[in-house]
């Protein structure tokens, strides 16, 4: 049984939790933040001293008055102080960093060296078995999505959770009758007021450009194996080819095939799908299983196993996240 | 060869500077920009066409786009009329 205790009202855990409720303020008795003006105290002091007193209330106030200067000036030397130890620190803190990162730089082994610690024996096998145990021609690929293929799946979760916490932050929900919400339709109605929708330079650049963009990003994607590229960098192709196609055509054309349904299904079923087979073929290779999944000849576009599947599901990923960032950050919505 | 790469290392080090020192944050996005496009032929140079493409994509394309917008958002791109005479 927990005994509450008698000095509870006065412990740290209680004025922590009347911060947090915003009971108190921890820096009310504390540092003065307003800085007092300068030209106010000196017209004060002018004052005083053109202004000798007759009277004795007279007197007692212009003493008084002195007195608030005095502190006054006190406050403000110790604020100019504070403000030139704070900048003296600050360039004392920079100048001590890039020492600390030069001098880094400077110890480290020589770029390409043959007896780096980089060069060792996971590099080695990597280099020496990629291709047989892997079959991409293309090495960065098979090793990002066959020997460290977990760590893509992460970083294509991160791409997700990243544009759900876009979502979160900027999307508008047109449900609610709040005051601000509504603020922000209005804004998003004059955005879209103010789209090029009739820019024919823009439109004619776009009829040219952007399938080739596209079929430029579809080529990274299926070529990953291959030649450089891969997932990730397709897709992004891919992303920037749907931004320029919405500048372009404006909305009402983009929201014919990419509607947020779309964005959750494909983001969904690409990441569930990139879990399970990553799952299969780990599970398998750990335990020395026949996986069932052949290689094929490298150099052949169906080849190297699931690497193909794999970043196509990493570029519909990062191509989804990539525009719905962009239509989020416009309108606060897809 | 090495007076290319020279050449690119030094405007990478002055766009970085600049990009600090740019008065207008439209400017310095624009410079932000070039920087990954310079940063991308040395990723070539170096040998890594991955990434060369990677940073062309996200750092020029869609990361510049995002701040754009952002900068249109918080109005700091504002239209400079004919007839307003210049303040710098």
């Amino acid at each position: 049984m927990s005994r509450r205790k008698d000095n509870y009202e006065t412990s740290r855990w209680a004025k922590f939790i009347r911060w947090v409720d915003g009971e108190i303020d921890p820096l009310e008795h504390g540092m003065e933040i307003r800085v007092p003006e300068r030209t106010e105290q000196s017209e004060t002091l002018q004052t005083e001293l053109k202004l000798p007193g007759t009277d004795r209330t007279e007197i007692s106030q212009i003493s008084a008055d002195r007195e608030r200067a005095i502190q006054e000036r006190h406050i403000v030397r110790g604020l100019r102080r504070f403000r030139v130890f704070y900048q003296f620190m600050s360039v004392v803190l920079c100048a001590a960093i890039i020492f600390v990162l030069l001098w880094t730089v400077a110890s480290l082994p020589p770029f390409g060296n043959a007896g780096n610690p980089g060069n060792n024996e996971v590099s080695a096998r990597y280099i020496e078995q990629g291709l047989q145990e892997t079959g991409a021609v293309n090495i960065v690929t098979g090793m990002i999505l066959d020997y460290r293929a977990f760590d893509t799946f992460g970083e294509s979760c991160v791409l997700f959770i990243a544009s759900c916490c876009v979502l979160v932050l900027l999307r508008i929900d047109a449900a609610s009758r709040d005051e601000q919400t509504k603020k922000r339709m209005e804004e998003a109605a004059y955005d879209r007021l103010y789209e090029p929708k009739n820019d024919i330079i823009l439109q004619k650049c776009a009829c040219v450009l952007v399938p080739l963009i596209m079929i430029f990003g579809i080529y990274i994607i299926l070529n990953g194996h291959l030649s450089p590229g891969g997932g990730f960098s397709g897709g992004a192709v891919l992303g920037a080819g749907l931004i320029l196609y919405l500048n372009a055509f404006g909305f009402q054309k983009t929201e014919r095939f990419f509607t947020e349904k779309v964005y959750r299904r494909v983001t969904l079923s690409a990441l569930t799908f990139y879990c399970l087979a990553k799952s299969y073929s780990f599970f398998t290779g750990a335990n020395h299983l026949e996986s069932g999944i052949r290689l094929g000849t490298p150099g052949a576009i169906l080849s190297s196993g699931l690497i193909l599947p794999l970043n196509i599901c990493v570029g519909l990923v990062v191509a989804c996240t990539m525009y719905a960032f962009y239509t989020l950050f416009r309108k606060g919505g897809m | 060869m090495k007076l290319f790469e020279l050449i690119l290392l030094v405007s990478l080090v002055v766009c970085a500077v600049s990009v600090a020192f740019a008065r207008d944050l439209l400017t310095s996005i624009v410079i932000f920009m070039s920087y990954s496009l310079i940063m991308s032929v040395i990723w070539v140079l170096l040998q890594s066409p991955d990434l060369a493409i990677t940073e062309a994509a996200v750092g020029a394309g869609v990361t510049s786009i995002l701040f754009f917008i952002t900068l249109k958002k918080i109005r700091a791109i504002r239209k400079e009329e004919p007839d307003e005479p210049k303040e710098r």
